[in-house]
């Protein structure tokens, strides 16, 4: 297994939380489908989510396969680390 | 269809090898609140329940999925570097003569999971309140392990996911009175 550079963690770290946002409003607006600063503020977030995962997947490779990340060769999703192992 | 994100929802750090706490969160894998029955029963019960909350069970169970593979990497990360005699001392030594360090769907005493810790019976009130107490007995079963573990690293993500119980409460309750709104307004011509 590859050895992970401190970063890797404040940048997951920066991820997970974007995308805690993400499936809190997720799951409220399910309740209240019409609350329109809620549907903003969760767009906003989808945004950030994305530009943080484009960087994040460019240095330590895919976080999803199934096409919704691109592929680069050697195919890297398959490598190690594993969410459990870091 | 299902995607798989190469991530944790939150960050999940132990602070020592510790079979014995290991042993009591199992419970929340394979246990009848655990993560598995919590997603199983949710999934299953979306088919038939009204259109209006088919969206909020798929996605809060698609989320216990990610709560579980939390609770696994717990166990994993406590039990990983155990030798077979602190598996023994923590009471694991069953577990150990089947499983080696694997990790099973049984609860805490052992016991293998079963379906028939989930219900899945056709009328929306009766599925939703089950799923609202099952959020309940999970938030409480969180509770206990707080307060069992002495580790402040493991009950940090503890403390996550009883939370996140409480919001899933909360969302379930929401939907009951959307749907008896809902019931209501059909009784007016």
């Amino acid at each position: 297994m590859k050895q992970l550079p401190p970063d890797y963690y404040s940048e997951l770290e920066e991820i997970q939380a974007a995308d805690f946002v993400i499936v809190e409003l997720a799951l409220y607006l399910h309740t209240h489908p019409n609350d329109l600063e809620a549907v903003k503020q969760y767009n906003e977030y989808v945004k950030l989510s994305k530009s943080l995962k484009k960087d994040f997947e460019r240095k330590y490779g895919a976080l999803t396969s199934f096409g919704y990340s691109y592929a680069r060769c050697p195919f890297d999703y398959k490598e190690a680390p594993w969410p459990w192992q870091v | 269809m299902w995607v798989y994100e190469k991530k944790l929802q939150y960050p999940v750090r132990v602070s020592t090898c510790n079979p014995t706490l290991a042993k009591y969160l199992i419970e929340q894998y394979g246990g009848a609140d655990g993560e598995l029955a919590a997603a199983l029963r949710y999934l299953n019960q979306r088919y038939t329940i009204p259109d209006k909350v088919v969206g909020l069970l798929t996605d809060i169970g698609t989320e216990e999925f990610a709560h579980l593979e939390m609770i696994a990497t717990m166990v994993y990360k406590l039990t990983k570097d155990a030798t077979p005699d602190q598996m023994k001392a923590a009471g694991l030594s069953g577990h150990f003569a089947d499983h080696d360090k694997a990790l099973f769907y049984h609860n805490a005493a052992g016991v293998p999971w079963t379906a028939t810790y989930i219900q899945a019976k056709g009328d929306p009130i009766a599925d939703l309140y089950e799923d609202i107490a099952a959020e309940e007995k999970a938030r409480a079963t969180y509770q206990w392990l707080i307060d069992l573990s002495d580790d402040p690293d493991l009950n940090d993500g503890l403390r996550y996911l009883r939370e996140r119980e409480v919001i899933h409460s909360q969302r379930f309750r929401e939907a009951v009175e959307m749907l008896k709104e809902e019931r209501d307004r059909k009784k007016v011509f």
